[in-house]
């Protein structure tokens, strides 16, 4: 069978899998507005989706994925709880040279449910986890919750945990930033003025207003005049985002960091729910690792527990991969949020594998 | 068979380049008719000269219709997904100097680095609703850069001249241009960020990789290059 062929049955099968597990199937534009894409995801989505025009709907992307048309239709009329499913094409620019597919399909899952979070968040990872049993993957998961929950810990401005939250996403960035909270340097001749004094009288341009300037301003007083985060805490937090064991060893180790950092021990309750769930639906919690830095440097809607299933053979992407996304629908649902999971399997990757075996 | 050499058509970048060539003994020259796009090249054997927008000559050499081609080094960046993968950089030509750079308000004076420049834009955004608004023609080469230093809640907005004319006009709040001597930017009241030197361009010969090399062109392209006295590239 040609590839495309294979990955479409194999997605078929996948489809059925899910709806037998209870989902809805549902459907999704391939044509999808720009407008909220780039709102949410930046330039990112503009480098990786394929942006189109149309005379009178204006700037469109061809789906670079699906949990976006899917939330905005339940947050738009669903009920919940609600469990959908969906299988096609979605298309990601390659800016590298390589035999990465631009577009490739995706089957996925998706759990809209306030009931019991950690036991959606163990469904979705043991339906997709037996689903792919035989092909050997290696699975690991992570919680990004919990280190939003380390950081909201810390004892510092409110600002400078605002700033470092919002940089969870970009790791470098992320410890720039703590490594300026922890020690800050000497400020710059000009800067040392600006805290001093008044600002410089110059001709304003723009749409950025003085009394913005002026707020910053006075923010970086603030900041300037705090003390810096106390090496202890900057290295308990290292020792949080640096956990990376077996999940039973890992969900250990977390217990025992709760000592140094309370603001955790709700995100490690949730975590020990989380795996006993796991574990009572069968899955073998000593061949799933804890990487506390797995989900960071993805698309940045994932804000709680985070998966992937991956191939030994080294450059391929992750077969399978999800997590909880709670912040996107609140941010999607003009007001109204709910608690959501779910993942996707590439049903080409499936395919290839399976014939390889 | 003969080697294509593209050469920018007009202007400083035309001139320069056959300065350039002149000093190495290759004479570069357009036919009488300075409308007519054609030329000749005398002092190296089995090379034709190809005049073409600089704009487009990255494109013909990713094409490989052009074996080798003078053009900016931003340009080549820009515009060629993997450039290194595509063409070879064969010599820097000493001129063409433009820095790619990022400049906001010079009134901004709370922002000098792009520390400064993530935050307020993050302030920016909870401010007014929208990302912070940066103008270029450089989309890959900017966005490249600011994902690179973690820059977030940002949106670049397309401008294709009069670049730094739009945060006057309020349709950016930024801008990521070419400048040289930077009057342009100070005219329009603005500034260059410390920190936000993107790209340091300067004219360059490039070598086509998917080019058609055989019959007898690598013997060629070796014999110029050493005419030219630059190290002959592995294509």
């Amino acid at each position: 069978m040609a590839p495309k062929a294979a990955a479409r049955a194999t997605g078929a099968r996948l489809l059925a899998a899910f709806r037998a597990a209870g989902a809805d199937e549902v459907e999704a534009d391939i044509l999808q507005p720009a407008e909220a894409l780039l709102d949410l995801y930046g330039e990112d989505i503009r480098a990786r989706a394929y942006v189109t025009a149309d005379p009178l709907r204006g700037e469109l992307m061809l789906r670079p994925d699906f949990t976006v048309p899917v939330v905005q239709a339940h947050m738009a009329n669903g009920a919940d709880p609600a469990r959908y499913c969906y299988m096609g094409e979605v298309f990601r620019k390659q800016e590298h040279l390589g035999s990465r597919a631009p577009e490739y399909f995706q089957a996925g899952y998706e759990v809209f449910d306030r009931a019991d979070p950690e036991a959606a968040d163990a469904e979705v990872f043991a339906l997709f986890s037996r689903l792919l049993a035989p092909l050997n993957l290696a699975a690991a998961v992570g919680d990004i919750g919990l280190l939003m929950d380390a950081v909201r810990g810390l004892n510092t401005l409110p600002a400078r945990r605002a700033a470092l939250l919002r940089h969870i996403w970009r790791p470098a960035r992320f410890q720039a930033l703590l490594t300026r909270f922890a020690a800050p340097p000497a400020p710059s001749a000009s800067r040392a003025a600006l805290l001093a004094g008044t600002p410089p009288r110059a001709h304003w341009v723009g749409l950025r207003t003085a009394a913005d300037m002026a707020a910053r301003i006075a923010a970086l007083r603030v900041d300037a005049a705090a003390p810096p985060i106390a090496a202890a805490e900057v290295a308990s937090l290292a020792r949080v985002f640096a956990v990376h064991a077996p999940a039973p060893q890992a969900l250990a180790e977390l217990t025992a960091l709760c000592a140094e950092i309370p603001a955790i021990a709700p995100a490690v309750a949730r975590l020990s729910r989380r795996l006993a769930a796991l574990a009572a639906r069968g899955v073998n919690l000593d061949r799933v690792t804890y990487a506390a830095s797995h989900g960071l440097g993805t698309m940045e809607y994932y804000d709680g527990f985070v998966f992937s299933f991956a191939a030994a053979t080294p450059g391929l992407p992750p077969v399978a991969s999800g997590g909880r996304y709670d912040a996107l629908t609140a941010v999607l649902g003009a007001g109204r949020s709910i608690p959501a999971v779910g993942g996707v399997i590439r049903p080409g990757l499936v395919a290839e594998l399976e014939g390889a075996a | 068979m003969s080697l294509k050499l593209g050469v920018p058509s007009k202007g400083r970048l035309m001139d320069d380049t056959f300065t350039w060539f002149a000093a190495r003994g290759v004479a570069l020259s357009r036919n009488g008719n300075a409308r007519e796009y054609a030329g000749a090249v005398n002092g190296a054997d089995g090379v034709e000269l190809v005049l073409l927008s600089a704009g487009e000559i990255p494109r013909e050499l990713a094409a490989g219709r052009i074996h080798l081609g003078v053009t900016g080094s931003d340009l080549v960046r820009e515009k060629l997904a993997d450039w290194p993968t595509q063409v070879v950089e064969l010599a820097p030509m000493g001129f063409g100097h433009a820095d790619l750079i990022i400049a906001v308000p010079a009134a901004w004076a709370d922002v000098e680095t792009l520390d400064d420049l993530d935050a307020v834009a993050a302030a920016f955004r909870a401010q007014h609703g929208f990302r912070l608004r940066i103008a270029t023609k450089y989309h890959r080469l900017v966005r490249e850069f600011l994902r690179d230093q973690g820059v977030a809640d940002y949106q670049l907005v397309d401008s294709q001249g009069a670049t730094e004319g739009t945060v006057k006009n309020l349709t950016a709040e930024a801008v990521a241009d070419i400048t040289s001597s930077g009057e342009t930017l100070r005219a329009n009241h603005l500034k260059i960020l410390d920190g936000a030197l993107i790209h340091a361009s300067q004219a360059t010969l490039f070598a086509a990789r998917t080019a058609d090399w055989g019959n007898g062109r690598a013997a060629r392209l070796a014999a110029l290059a050493a005419q030219l006295g630059v190290a002959a590239p592995a294509l």
